[in-house]
């Protein structure tokens, strides 16, 4: 009797136990794979007449006229369409769906991912040195790229940038040859998305693959494998989804590849590649910040390890020169190191660590996006994405749309690097060790905060395209910001001038926005 | 890397949640040991515990770091085990964790951690050969009490998953010596954390991290009299899944966390009615993405005869 009773107690832990594991299932929930199929309100059929952004015309590069629908080389594509979709399996009709989203909002998906991946500071030398990635050796330790937050912002402004150029002259072919889709052509044909009523040569999503493709293999030289193939799938869906014919794809391929070699040239020669400085301008960063009578900023990392892309501010940027830039967006200094306020702002971030709520904690971690994420632009990326899925936009209001954002977010972050190490300005801990960190530090200078500047460019761009969001993004803004405070790793002045900093270089997107015959 | 040594865990009953397991819990009669409490008989006491590691592992590359230095969890547990009969106990633990870095600009962290409950049943016992053989079934479950972060290892105080304990264990005794060995299957539920994306070896758009299970081989052996027990243990936990720390990257909730440890554990049953201590270190031998953490452990504990009292009540009234 007893026994039975020890029996069933334990059979029934054992029960309850089980219970409890099956009733939360592993498999976790990925928010990206429930986006609706992209079926825009308006087409933006007119699409190929909006302001490219380096392209001197949208026909700048040509583009084959397509063989005519008649013709027995089109009967074969159409069957090629037939023949996968013969027997369309689930997987099949995931990846249809999984691309069917939206081509700009995957292959910026894509990028977020490897800009993730490439998140990792390189480890020191022996001597303590520290070795730099090679974009000719990118396999090799340390692998290229480091794609921290300003690496990131300029990867994806690049990413969208030839994006939206490509769907400008991907439009403009359209209507120029006005070849209707393969189901339209052929009412046989099954369609597995949304049926677009554009013109299908040279496709739009193939347009914005090709030029993808080319940014990618710029910023990711050592990932090409997984690039192409991601591209190889992209085309698959597609061809299974019915939408497109072969050469609908390979024309826009072609056409998105020779756009983006236009700002393939323009990335080398924006002395990106000089962002790194060198020894002597390490020193004289700091030599002038004590010259001006500051104290300056020191790595406070173990080996001293130089500032994170300290020329980056001298990056060209897309939506202003670097006179505008020194003139009229460059925020004043910070308060003097010496000064009061800088020690009142210093004992606030003290009394913030002593007294952190788990809230406080909580918006720290959410917007931390450090070491092994898709950085504070990434996320603005995601949060963009997320809303832009919602809003029936066409494929190139998508790029269109995606591009204001990142040469927004790419320009504050020049603007931002360009602050931060003219005024060399350093953290709390360093003034005061007692401050610790719940996050993690950012090894290089705090004024003015960057993801107080990108995420205050982010805001007032999304504000101006989603006007009904603008509060929402202005209130996501200022938590990004007010969450470095939380992690311990800037005073208020780097946080507040770096969101109206970051505000005004929105602006200048906006301004561009406005005459891009896009509203 | 992993905090998770040597801390409190260890001591929890559940030696495993965590990678804790690399120290024993000091307690007299705890899930992993072939003790039993009698009936009625309640056996509680805290303990105390500090282990620490400089050294940690990468991957399987071993590591220091110096914007960490140190690394060190100090744990403070309180545990107890009643004996619903002599074969059935009920066992719990309560540990409260400190962490700290002795270098950089990372905030120690500290809170209570994870409670756990436990069921111990020899189920099948025999004399054999001149001893005694016993076969434990051993269940249990553990729950975060606080909403600590787990998203900031190696200063994080758990990995704040919910935990299901199997263990089968046999343990036999001849003269005063004995050897006991254990299986333990830990499954363990996904974790949410506060940001909403992560990578692990490919982008994850979601709070929800998909915890691994994991398992743990316990040996012990050693000598157990009525006032002095000695045993050298060996222990050795494999997470059952999980990824490796990129070069240079941080540790992850759901890494491949192993730990190889060795320890020693004394429990000395002092002159005063009930009352006994106990003592333990370990230290890890090899592992992967965990620190090589050295520990120590010290309790006190005491034990209470409910059984008694009541009869002596009984008395009384008569």
């Amino acid at each position: 009797m007893k026994k039975i009773f020890l029996l069933t107690s334990i059979i029934a832990l054992l029960m309850t136990g089980s219970v409890i594991f099956n009733s939360c299932s592993k498999s976790i929930d990925e928010q990206n794979m429930h986006y609706p199929m992209l079926n825009p309100t308006r087409v933006d059929a007119n699409a190929g007449t909006w302001k490219p952004i380096l392209l001197s015309a949208a026909n700048e590069f040509a583009c084959a006229a397509p063989i005519a629908t008649t013709s027995p080389d089109y009967i074969i594509q159409l069957n090629e369409i037939k023949s996968f979709q013969n027997q369309v399996n689930d997987d099949e009709r995931k990846l249809v769906e999984y691309w069917g989203a939206g081509a700009v909002l995957r292959w910026n998906e894509i990028m977020r991912e490897l800009v993730a991946l490439h998140n990792l500071p390189p480890y020191q030398n022996p001597d303590g040195s520290y070795p730099f990635p090679s974009a000719n050796n990118p396999l090799a330790y340390p692998t290229f790229p480091f794609a921290n937050p300003p690496y990131a912002a300029r990867a994806y402004a690049y990413l969208s940038a030839a994006q939206y150029d490509a769907c400008v002259g991907a439009y403009f072919y359209k209507q120029q040859f006005n070849r209707p889709a393969p189901f339209t052509v052929d009412a046989t044909i099954q369609t597995l998305l949304p049926k677009s009523t554009l013109p299908s040569y040279p496709s739009e999503d193939a347009a914005v693959l090709g030029a993808s493709v080319e940014i990618l293999k710029l910023m990711f030289p050592g990932d090409q494998d997984y690039i192409n193939l991601r591209a190889e799938e992209h085309k698959r869906a597609r061809l299974i989804a019915g939408a497109n014919v072969r050469s609908d794809l390979d024309a826009g391929e072609a056409l998105g590849k020779l756009i983006a070699a236009k700002f393939v040239t323009r990335a080398r020669g924006d002395r990106a590649g000089a962002a790194a400085g060198n020894a002597t301008l390490w020193a004289k960063l700091k030599s002038d910040c004590i010259a001006r009578g500051e104290t300056p900023w020191i790595s406070q990392e173990t080996p001293e390890r130089p500032p994170m892309l300290p020329a980056f501010g001298s990056v060209r940027a897309f939506l202003f020169d670097s006179l505008t830039m020194v003139t009229a967006i460059r925020p004043g200094p910070p308060p003097s190191t010496g000064s009061q306020q800088f020690k009142d702002e210093t004992e606030e971030i003290y009394q913030i660590t002593k007294n952190l709520t788990r809230e406080q904690l909580r918006i720290a971690n959410f917007w931390a996006d450090g070491l092994r994420t898709y950085t504070p632009p990434g996320h603005w990326n995601f949060i963009a994405a997320n809303d832009f899925a919602q809003q029936g936009f066409s494929e190139a209001r998508w790029a269109r749309n995606m591009a204001l954002l990142n040469m927004a977010i790419m320009d504050a972050g020049i603007v931002c690097w360009d602050a931060k190490n003219f005024y060399f300005n350093p953290r709390p801990m360093q003034v005061d060790p007692r401050i610790k960190t719940g996050i993690g530090l950012p090894n290089f200078p705090a004024y003015i905060s960057g993801h107080s500047t990108f995420s205050g460019a982010a805001a007032t761009v999304l504000g101006y395209i989603i006007p009904a969001r603008a509060q929402a993004y202005n209130d996501m803004a200022k938590e990004a910001s007010v969450s470095r405070m939380y992690g311990a790793i800037h005073a208020r002045s780097d946080c507040e001038t770096g969101i109206t900093t970051g505000n005004k270089v929105g602006g200048y997107a906006i301004a561009r926005g406005r005459i891009d015959g896009a509203e | 890397m992993m905090n998770k040594y040597g801390t409190a865990k260890l001591y929890t009953l559940l030696v495993c949640m965590l990678m804790l397991t690399m120290i024993q819990p000091a307690a007299a009669q705890t899930d992993i040991d072939g003790l039993m409490m009698e009936k009625k008989f309640f056996c509680a006491g805290p303990t105390a515990g500090y282990s620490s590691w400089k050294n940690y592992w990468e991957g399987t590359l071993k590591r220091d770091n110096g914007n960490m230095g140190r690394v060190s969890t100090t744990n403070f547990t309180l545990m107890g085990n009643y004996g619903i009969t002599h074969r059935l106990n009920v066992l719990f633990g309560l540990p409260y964790i400190k962490t700290k870095a002795s270098a950089g600009n990372m905030a120690g962290q500290k809170g209570v951690q994870d409670l756990s409950l436990l069921l111990k049943w020899v189920a099948y016992q025999k004399h054999i050969a001149g001893g005694d053989l016993k076969t434990f079934l051993i269940a249990g479950y553990s729950t975060p009490l606080s909403t600590y972060n787990a998203d900031f290892l190696p200063l994080s105080i758990g990995l704040h998953s919910r935990n299901v304990t199997m263990r089968l264990m046999a343990d036999y005794q001849r003269n005063h010596w004995f050897a006991t060995a254990s299986y333990t299957y830990i499954a363990r539920s996904n974790v949410t954390i506060d940001r909403s994306t992560y990578y692990t070896t490919e982008m994850h758009y979601s709070n929800e991290v998909k915890m691994p299970d994991a398992s743990q081989w316990n040996l012990r052996a050693g000598y157990r009299s009525e006032t002095i027990i000695a045993e050298a243990i060996f222990n050795k936990w494999t997470t059952l899944g999980g990824f490796d720390i990129p070069r240079n990257g941080m540790p992850f909730v759901s890494n491949k966390m192993n730990a190889t440890s060795i320890g020693l554990n004394i429990k000395y049953e002092t002159p005063l009615d009930g009352l006994s201590v106990v003592a333990n270190g370990s230290t890890t031998l090899g592992g992967r993405n965990v620190g090589q953490a050295t520990g120590f452990n010290a309790g006190v504990f005491y034990i209470m005869d409910f059984r008694k009292k009541k009869k002596e009540k009984k008395e009384e009234g008569k």
